[in-house]
């Protein structure tokens, strides 16, 4: 299964991934077209009122129904309680004539036949005894149930008895042990609620060591904790248990997530700082290292760009105006923004596009391409030129593009560029198909033409005659090829 | 009495109830809720439906702090949580002061909602990442709860089988609360005869591949929520000629999809590439229905042509309807990119160079693609490979930290620890065992009249469905050894039932199995188990459950750290 470019074409032909080339002669979509076409042409001997579709939503205003559907405006029926089923029955076929469903043990009919959340709901009371109730709740509750509190349930009861959402008093487990048993049982029951609620009993009653000691060997029960302590945000109790389990790793990532709820750049960088100590793993310290940097020098490119944009006399700026600031940018957006504001600068500048490149070790292929897009932008194709040009050590000059010069193309006529521009680099596409394609589509005429000189194909060049204008250099050049 | 909704479960409860219905029962007003003071409403009962959220218990509290206590007469305030009461919400509420101020609280415990015919969905959208990621299993004990619930309904399920920890985790519930509820045991004929539960880890790679189904290119593209899509109104052009034109709807179209739709039920498992012919031939059926008005002569004829008409009028809307969303479609599925992501995620899934920097996916991260995006990708790419070359992951996590922002390193942590993506271990590669075996890459995929599960991707087989298929046909004995290399146990339980109850299969009867997904399935998927229940010789029907209806963006997005917007 060969995926090389030029086998692509009949490859894609020859197999299942035809899927999604759609060829002319498979005319699916004029099918499509023509569908529309006679959908619409119906509308003018049927159509009513149908375009008034009902909107409904939940958010406040009260609706008619909300489940509407088109079916239901469209067959005029009036809505129904259930208005899934109801809709297409109106008419001749009904519900029977239905291509084959996955089931026909459908639970639709479960729910079409009590779709009143009264009885729906006493399906679940009659498996769970009590403690759901009906969405529109009575007044007031029974004085006896508030006998709770005070009775006297087992560790195993009083879990049962949270499940099924009723309050119980846990003041009267009082010994270790019998805090262990209620946690151990918590657990067994597998209902998060219940165990985040025994959790926070212990907590408020269990020493700290006391209680790390004996999540340590209940592992459910300690990411319980550990998820709730995220919620609730208590960061410093949180990193006291990592630490006590020895989760060096968590422990750092957890504080350095901390970072992002500080808004002012001056204490996020301090933060920062105060992160990279941290054992994280090693692939990620230097990461962690490096947001520290970026942040830092974003500060200082920052500080100094508001006060050249200010000032109004750069030109640059007033040009373009920043549309924001870069701070908090990622680092490719940093180096495009040095590449377009600083792209001069010497590497000395902590602005400069080279320092960046330097402290960063940003790879080649990253920097060529944004340093690209970011002049391109600017048409500034000298710089364009100057960046993809590489001296030897004897002084001749080569053009490399380690992105391939078919992307610099891409982007160089992303940004406009003129042909003369575009065809410089056309002419470096190396498979000559890719070339072929480009220089047609962009117009490069000259590289056409060249290129189907070298391949000998006259029938090509001949063809292509009637693509440029007449009497022009091309139509000229074309001819004197041909002719030799 | 008023309703202050929170905004996600209006989707879910529009599903079951309507406002007819709530009216019935006096509700006089519904709100969402925000922040703030709330709006006035001349009721007595103010109840609020949430889910158990701390942000939520914030904006109640702010709500209750804000009310007016000089008005008249008070408002008495309730509160509802869904699908369960929270401790630690409530606690919550204390410490700002305001628990008091509820005069009920309690839970609507909803756990399983039904979303079709055969298809049932918890809608708990952080289900797999409290599994894998904070291993905290409340949403399994919601699915236990749920099973036991339906075994109330539809009777005991007499044989259970799972793969994976957390499949393991539910049978145990199940069974414990069984024992638990003797009461539970009932006398109703079993419905069901098998349940399979199956954790998304077990096949971490089905949902990160692009949907290939009709249904499942509009999740993919536009977002199904509950049954509903929005789409962009440009091609649902105004409906009366002569209109057109001038003001465009700038709304987004708003459509319900189910299977009461005729034409919806037909197309919405087929391959993309099928769709278009069955829309041509069904708009050609429906010009010749309306032709017929030529010929009607009698008014016996008139009569029976004009008392056809709302069906084909409703047949003639929902064609229209969706000739324009798969013109969406089809806008999308023939873009270069679409095309490009496309072979490189077959690519992986063939096993083509899963083992070393991919160049499209690079050239993605140069030109900032979304990082979902990227993201699905290079996790496909991991899950193919059973796990990256350290080089090749330090690659890519490089580049997307440089392009991205740092940040994001608390995310790709995540994918880490949920398997999504991580360093080979051993370097051994089981994926191509796996494929091989499971036959999860087909070269030969007929889209149009499919012969196999694998039309759904267009060449792959879905893990999850294959093993369901496997199970019913010849048993999982014969792949003992790839279940190994899977994660989790595989097990087998059986339910006693009374004799009275035990089925006496009839010849050609087909067996039904309650495939249950937990922490989450794709529409594709779904596709997959219907037409295997639609095969004329499968002897098995399927019917979903799940804890949440995903496609790869939504998936992966439920496991990114959520970072504050940025400062300006």
């Amino acid at each position: 299964m060969s995926r090389v470019r030029a086998d692509e074409e009949e490859y894609w032909h020859s197999s299942k991934f035809r899927a999604f080339t759609f060829d002319d002669e498979d005319d699916e979509l004029s099918q499509l077209k023509e569908s529309k076409r006679a959908v619409n042409s119906l509308r003018d001997i049927v159509d009513d009122d149908d375009d008034d579709l009902e909107r409904v939503s939940w958010s406040g205003e009260p609706v008619g129904s909300i489940s509407w559907s088109i079916k239901e405006t469209a067959s005029g029926s009036t809505s129904s309680l259930d208005g899934r089923d109801s809709s297409l029955q109106k008419g001749s076929s009904s519900y029977a004539a239905l291509p084959k469903q996955a089931s026909s043990y459908s639970l639709s009919s479960l729910f079409k036949g009590r779709n009143k959340l009264s009885s729906f709901q006493s399906l679940s009371d009659a498996l769970t005894d009590t403690g759901v109730k009906n969405y529109a709740p009575e007044l007031r509750r029974p004085k006896a149930e508030y006998k709770d509190y005070s009775s006297d349930w087992s560790p195993k009861d009083t879990v049962r008895r949270m499940q099924r959402g009723k309050v119980c008093s846990l003041e009267r487990f009082r010994s270790l042990q019998d805090k262990l048993v209620l946690l151990d049982e918590a657990v067994a029951g597998h209902d998060g609620n219940v165990i985040t609620a025994v959790l926070i009993f212990l907590k408020r009653t269990l020493r700290r060591e006391i209680l790390f000691r004996e999540l340590e060997v209940r592992q459910v029960a300690l990411c319980h904790l550990i998820h709730f302590l995220r919620e609730t945000g208590e960061q410093k109790f949180l990193l006291d248990l990592l630490r006590f389990l020895d989760r060096t790793e968590e422990v750092a990532l957890s504080q350095y997530r901390e970072h992002l709820n500080i808004q002012d750049v001056e204490k996020r960088r301090e933060f920062l700082k105060g992160c990279i100590g941290l054992p994280f793993s090693a692939e990620d310290t230097s990461h962690i290292q490096d947001h520290y940097t970026l942040l830092e020098r974003q500060i200082i490119i920052e500080a100094n760009d508001r006060h050249l944009e200010m000032a109004g006399q750069s030109e640059l700026f007033r040009k373009y105006p920043r549309k924001a600031s870069i701070l908090n940018m990622p680092l490719v957006t940093t180096l495009f923004y040095s590449c377009f504001y600083h792209y001069t600068e010497a590497e000395g500048m902590f602005s400069s596009p080279t320092n960046l490149k330097k402290t960063f070790k940003i790879p080649d292929k990253q920097f060529v391409l944004t340093a690209l897009a970011a002049r391109a932008k600017l048409r500034a194709w000298g710089d364009v030129d100057a960046l993809l040009t590489t001296k030897n050590w004897l002084g001749y000059t080569k053009k490399k593009a380690p992105i391939g010069f078919h992307r610099v193309v891409e982007i160089l006529q992303r940004n406009n560029a003129p042909v003369q521009v575009l065809q410089e680099y056309v002419r470096l596409v190396e498979d000559v198909e890719t070339r072929l394609n480009l220089a047609t589509k962009y117009k490069c005429h000259d590289v056409v033409i060249e290129t189907y000189r070298d391949l000998k194909d006259r029938i090509q060049l001949t063809a292509y005659k009637c693509k440029v204008e007449r009497g022009s250099a091309e139509e000229e050049k074309i001819n004197s090829i041909l002719s030799n | 009495q008023a309703i202050v909704w929170d905004e996600y479960l209006t989707g879910p409860f529009g599903l079951i109830a309507q406002y007819s219905l709530l009216k019935e029962h006096e509700v006089e007003k519904m709100f969402t809720l925000k922040p703030g003071r709330l709006p006035p409403a001349d009721v007595k009962n103010i109840i609020f439906f949430v889910r158990p959220k701390l942000e939520l218990m914030d904006i109640i509290a702010d709500n209750v702090l804000r009310e007016d206590r000089g008005r008249s007469p008070q408002r008495d305030f309730h509160i509802l949580f869904v699908p369960r009461r929270s401790l630690l919400c409530e606690q919550w509420l204390k410490e700002q002061g305001v628990l008091g101020s509820f005069i009920h609280r309690e839970q609507y415990s909803l756990d399983l909602i039904p979303f079709d015919g055969d298809l049932l969905s918890m809608e708990s959208e952080s289900a797999f990442k409290e599994c894998y990621l904070e291993s905290d299993q409340t949403s399994l004990y919601h699915a236990a709860k749920g099973l036991m619930t339906l075994q109330a309904l539809y009777g005991t399920i007499p044989q259970i089988f799972g793969k994976g920890d957390c499949a393991r985790h539910v049978a145990n519930m199940m069974i414990r609360m069984k024992r638990e509820f003797p009461g539970s045991q009932n006398s109703i004929f079993p419905v069901f005869d098998t349940l399979l539960l199956l954790d998304r880890n077990v096949d971490l790679l089905t949902p990160l591949a692009t949907q290939l189904t009709y249904e499942g290119l509009i999740d993919e593209i536009y977002g199904i929520q509950n049954t509903y899509v929005k789409l962009p109104p440009e091609k649902f052009a105004p409906k009366k000629q002569g209109e057109g034109g001038k003001d465009l709807p700038t709304e987004p179209k708003k459509l319900q999809l189910n299977s009461a739709e005729e034409l919806y039920a037909e197309i919405r498992d087929k391959n993309f590439n099928a769709v278009g012919s069955v829309l041509s031939k069904k708009a050609k059926i429906i010009s010749a229905a309306f032709e017929e008005r030529h010929h009607a002569k009698t008014v016996g004829e008139i009569k029976q042509f004009v008392s056809q008409l709302p069906h084909m009028q409703a047949a003639r809307s929902s064609l229209a309807n969706h000739t324009s969303i798969a013109e969406l479609i089809k806008d999308i599925t023939t873009s270069e990119d679409f095309f490009d992501n496309l072979t490189v995620e077959q690519e992986f899934m063939s096993g083509i160079d899963t083992d070393k920097v991919n160049n499209y996916i690079e050239d993605c991260i140069a030109q900032k693609h979304p990082l979902i995006k990227i993201l699905r990708l290079v996790c496909l790419q991991s899950v193919c490979n059973s796990g990256l070359k350290q080089k090749v992951l330090d690659h890519y996590k490089r580049e997307i930290l440089q392009t991205y922002g740092y940040e994001h390193i608390l995310t790709l942590n995540n994918l880490e620890k949920a398997g999504l993506l991580k360093p080979q271990t051993g370097g051994r590669n089981n994926y191509p065992t796996i494929r091989k075996t499971l036959r999860l890459w087909m070269d030969d995929v007929n889209e149009q009249n499919p012969n196999d599960i694998s039309y759904v991707y267009s060449g792959y087989a879905p893990l999850s469905v294959r093993l369901a298929q496997l199970l019913a046909r010849p048993g999982w004995r014969s792949i003992e050894e790839v279940l190994k290399m899977l994660p989790g146990p595989h097990f087998e339980e059986r339910q006693q039932l009374p004799t009275g109850l035990q089925k006496k299969r009839q010849h050609g009867e087909n067996r039904v199995t309650l495939v249950f997904f937990l922490g989450g399935v794709t529409y594709a998927e779904i596709a997959a188990l219907r037409f295997l229940s639609q095969m004329e010789d499968g002897g098995t029907e399927y019917i979903i459950a799940t804890t949440k209806l995903i496609n790869g963006t939504t998936w992966i997005k439920s496991l990114m750290e959520k970072l504050e917007p940025a400062p300006f």
